[in-house]
């Protein structure tokens, strides 16, 4: 094992790269890029000990501009490398950068299964809504409609919806958050204390293909009336006085906004989030005039990696020492003399 | 060609015999490839030497009775040196009408068929597409029959353990078998015990499969078999002194990867996508979790590979095993490890292709796609092994070439060598070199694409170490700094050196050199992989009829050993025999000025000494001076 480095405060600073960033300007994933930078310190991280891995796609260069370990690969496949890299040394705090392209078009799978098995690492998604390095086709995530070069008269694709895919998934946290957010930090933190595979969708502007697409959530002035950000144990509530919130409609179990104080509704009538609920997060992934923001689902399951080391001792209780001589000789063997 | 069972005759009750070839043939449910692998036991228990070669189908229960679920195990054992599973056998066991319709044509004339004819029913004659019983119409008179009821004998024999008729009927492979034992004097102790064993938690299966076998033996030891038909013997063969055992290919890797892991003092990630013929090899390695094996079953084989290369980049040896359509799959993410310039171990059991083939059948035609299969000038090494015990040594090689340059090692099995057995001189561990890894440690000066001057590997810094955190990637870096450059002379010179390191390599293996005979003659033949044993074997009949022939046998198919072209050059016609459609000759033509000759075999199963002998025999006649 490595000397360990001096005990030292870390900052923003000795997070970033001499690489000079090279997105469009305007971009969303600058301001992503400083949210990490920043958060980072705060958490105790430490530059060698932490690695971003990504596949291809503008979001994917952001490990360049990472003064850490990083790993650039090949499209769609981060979640599969990250994987054998956690599992190759499960001290690292392994993050995978990743995008709608990349991760819910040609790696999907990988996805899915990272998800599933639960590995224990960080997955931002920037959602742009758009294939941005191979100039503006529509994405998964487009809505139907989309005029692009590869869909002169719309797109006719039904988009997916990122976190509903996580869940059914059976990720264990999923939260979601825009680019410009001042709450970004506080997902990432969010993501980065779970144990297990955190889903982090993160809203981002691509101001060259997709200038806008968020601009009613993100907007200064529109935004509060279209983010819920959700608070486990509190009734979920929104618009610039918090006088929205969401009530469960018993006859379609579903949920719909109202307005406290209209038509007979009071804050006892709104639903108090609970991010252990998985029924409840499935409805806040696609909600009707508003988008659920923060950590839609959060529940401890088991950890593969951890799963992986209780097998290999449990291997090693049962089998003994390894010992290569008795290896070769197990089962029948003989001797000529 | 080793002589026909018909060697000399002792004044003994049993004839002796200096080599037989039996062939096990029934249903995919019948057994046979327990029966097999229990004859084979047997058999190098009784000092034989020995060659295995089951040939099962690719549905894992086809329709009972018909042709194209019949399953053969053959075995080749003899009092001498034995290279391959032998061509044509002195005894075929068929357990059905469909199993005799298969294998009838390669059984020798005048060879012993042990048929049940119990299995001969109306239905079972129709479904092998028979329209008379052949055991009646005097079509097998070429051969001595021996045709015998073993079902009823069988239901017979486990009567007394109460089992119900279908469990009862599967033990007529085990009543086979104790006729195959008497009639070639095996000893029954070490399948008594594995039948135990096996069947511990059902006792009665046991009491029920060992009564079968007991009884099969029985009756070869009181029946009066018909004219022609005696009990055998084969002496025990001259092998080299020392212990043994028998081994598969898959094995022999499986343990070939974790010893070369435990000389590079690594630990061992293997992601896999479950594949035939590879797939044993997940099994084997998962149960070494003590030896610090991770396996790692992938979604699919692009993940499989993927965490092999996350794994590598961690500081572990990444390691993945497929078949051919799992290497095309993989072909993006090896490029990444050649680019980025990590370790990485890819086993590709060889089957017959393209697209989904000939799953279960033998094939060696993946030699293009290991060479040159990637987008790009990706330059990798490739390897193949020659033997099932030679998977062993060449699994340490490809962990010691990738670790040592930095790259991506393929190495070439097929089929053949992951599923044939033969009895295996076992090393001495502690006496293999150790290859021990250094990962890079010092800031100073660091970048991660400095490189040794010698082997051009660039340092091995991992995730974790204070002082070198640095990005890799799939994008050209520049040569100084290992930053991303599109630099078009940088792009040049890193394409050079890539080149150069894999070029490089040839100086740290053995050189060429011929396996058999001498440097110079009419004749060198060259093969590669798994056609070790006929090719020598091949050569060596046309040696003992005074031919100048010689064999050379490639394990570096990429870089190809220095001192190759000169050995092509002293000879006056070279012939390349392959399992495909001509892959080795070509690129021997493309790197050497030598007008080599093709053999190509596309059948899905291993050539046959007579096809070889006669080929040769061929090119030594044109060439005759």
């Amino acid at each position: 094992m490595s000397p360990k480095s001096p005990k030292k405060e870390y900052t923003r600073k000795d997070f970033a790269s001499d690489q000079e960033v090279r997105w469009c300007p305007g971009c969303g994933d600058y301001a992503i890029l400083a949210a990490v930078q920043r958060t980072l310190p705060s958490l105790g991280s430490t530059p060698e000990n932490t690695v971003f891995i990504s596949g291809i796609g503008c979001s994917s260069r952001f490990p360049y501009y990472m003064n850490t370990y990083g790993f650039h690969t090949i499209h769609g496949r981060a979640p599969a490398i990250a994987t054998g890299l956690k599992l190759a040394n499960p001290k690292l705090d392994v993050w995978v950068i990743t995008g709608d392209g990349d991760g819910l078009s040609i790696g999907g799978n990988h996805l899915l299964h990272v998800l599933r098995r639960n590995i224990d690492l960080q997955i931002m998604l920037f959602n742009n809504q758009i294939y941005g390095l191979t100039k503006g086709q529509y994405s998964p995530t487009s809505q139907v409609g989309k005029v692009t070069p590869s869909s002169p008269l719309g797109s006719i694709d039904q988009p997916m919806v990122p976190a509903r895919f996580a869940l059914g998934a059976r990720a264990t946290f999923v939260a979601r958050a825009f680019d410009t957010s001042k709450k970004l930090p506080e997902a990432l933190s969010a993501a980065r204390e779970h144990k297990g595979a955190s889903f982090i969708e993160i809203l981002q502007n691509c101001p060259v293909f997709n200038d806008g697409v968020f601009d009613l959530i993100t907007d200064r002035k529109t935004g509060p009336a279209y983010q819920l950000w959700l608070e486990h144990g509190q009734p979920m509530k929104f618009g610039a006085n918090g006088e929205k919130g969401l009530r469960l409609k018993p006859e379609t179990l579903s949920l719909e906004v109202v307005t406290i104080g209209e038509d007979g509704v009071t804050e006892q009538d709104i639903v108090v989030h609970d991010e252990t609920n998985a029924s409840l997060a499935w409805m806040l992934t696609d909600l009707p005039e508003v988008v659920a923001l923060g950590v839609l689902y959060r529940q401890p399951g088991p950890v593969y990696n951890e799963s992986i080391a209780t097998q290999r001792d449990l291997a090693e209780d049962r089998f003994g020492k390894p010992d290569l001589h008795a290896l070769l000789r197990q089962g029948h063997t003989w001797t000529v003399s | 060609m080793e002589p026909s069972a018909a060697a000399r005759v002792q004044p003994s009750p049993r004839e002796t015999l200096d080599s037989v070839i039996i062939r096990f043939a029934g249903d995919s449910g019948d057994g046979m490839q327990l029966t097999g692998s229990q004859f084979t036991t047997a058999t190098a228990d009784a000092g034989n030497d020995l060659s295995t070669f089951p040939d099962f189908p690719a549905e894992i229960r086809a329709p009972a009775g018909t042709t194209y679920g019949v399953s053969g195990y053959q075995i080749h054992f003899a009092s001498h040196d034995v290279q391959t599973p032998g061509d044509a056998p002195d005894v075929l066991v068929a357990m059905n009408p469909a199993a005799l319709k298969v294998n009838s044509e390669v059984l020798k004339t005048g060879g012993l068929l042990v048929v049940n004819s119990g299995a001969f029913t109306a239905n079972n004659l129709k479904k092998a597409g028979y329209e008379v019983n052949p055991l009646e119409d005097g079509s097998l008179d070429r051969f001595r029959v021996l045709a015998l009821d073993v079902t009823k004998m069988t239901l017979d024999a486990v009567k007394e353990v109460g089992l119900g008729s279908k469990d009862a009927n599967r033990c007529k492979n085990m009543w086979t078998l104790g006729l195959m034992y008497w009639l070639f004097g095996r000893e029954r102790d070490q399948t008594v015990g594995w039948l135990k064993n096996k069947f511990a938690k059902r006792p009665k299966l046991a009491e029920a499969n060992i009564a079968a076998l007991n009884a099969g033996h029985i009756y070869g030891e009181n029946a009066e078999l018909p004219h022609g038909i005696n009990a055998y013997q084969v002496p025990s063969a001259n092998l080299a002194p020392g212990e043994y055992r028998n081994i598969s290919g898959n094995e022999a890797t499986a343990w070939g990867l974790v010893t070369g892991a435990r000389l590079a003092g690594l630990e061992v990630m293997y992601g896999s996508y479950p594949i035939t013929p590879a797939s044993s090899l997940l099994h084997n390695l998962a149960r070494l979790k003590h030896f610090g094996v991770t396996t790692f079953q992938a979604e699919d084989e692009i993940a499989a590979v993927a965490a092999a290369v996350g794994a590598s980049f961690g500081g572990s040896i990444g390691v993945t095993g497929t078949s051919g359509p799992g290497v095309a799959l993989k072909s993006e993410a090896i490029g990444l490890a050649i680019m980025a310039e990590l370790p990485l171990v890819i086993v590709n059991v060889q089957r017959g292709g393209p697209s989904t083939g000939l799953p279960t059948k033998t094939e060696q035609s993946d030699l293009f796609q290991a060479v040159w299969g990637r987008n790009g000038d990706a330059p990798l090494v490739v390897l193949a092994a020659a033997t099932p015990g030679d998977c062993y040594y060449m699994a340490i090689e490809a962990i010691r070439v990738a670790a040592t340059y930095m790259t991506p090692v393929i190495l070439l099995t097929d089929g053949y060598l992951a599923n044939s057995a033969e009895p295996w001189l076992l090393p001495d561990v502690d006496a293999l070199k150790p290859f021990p890894v250094a990962f890079h440690q010092e800031p100073e000066g660091f970048h991660p694409f400095s490189r040794d001057e010698e082997t051009l590997a660039r340092v091995w810094a991992v995730p974790g170490t204070p002082g070198l955190e640095h990005r890799i990637g799939g994008l050209e870096k520049d040569r100084s700094t290992g930053h991303i450059s599109y630099d078009p002379h940088n792009h040049h010179l890193m394409t050079s050196v890539r080149h150069d390191k894999i070029a490089g390599i040839a100086r740290d293996v053995a050189p060429a050199k011929v396996d058999q005979g001498d440097n110079h003659g009419d004749l060198l033949v060259v093969g590669w992989g798994s056609t070790y044993g006929s090719i020598r074997q091949a050569v060596s009949v046309l040696r003992e009829k005074g031919h100048q022939v010689s064999h050379l046998h490639l394990r570096n198919i990429w870089p190809l050993p220095e001192g190759l072209g000169h050995l092509l050059d002293s000879f006056h016609t070279v012939l390349v025999p392959e399992l495909n459609n001509g892959q080795l000759v070509k690129l021997l033509r493309a790197e050497y000025p030598v007008d080599a000759v093709s053999l190509p075999r596309v059948t899905g199963l291993p050539f046959r000494i007579g096809g070889l002998i006669q080929a040769m025999e061929e090119r030594l006649h044109g060439s005759a001076i």
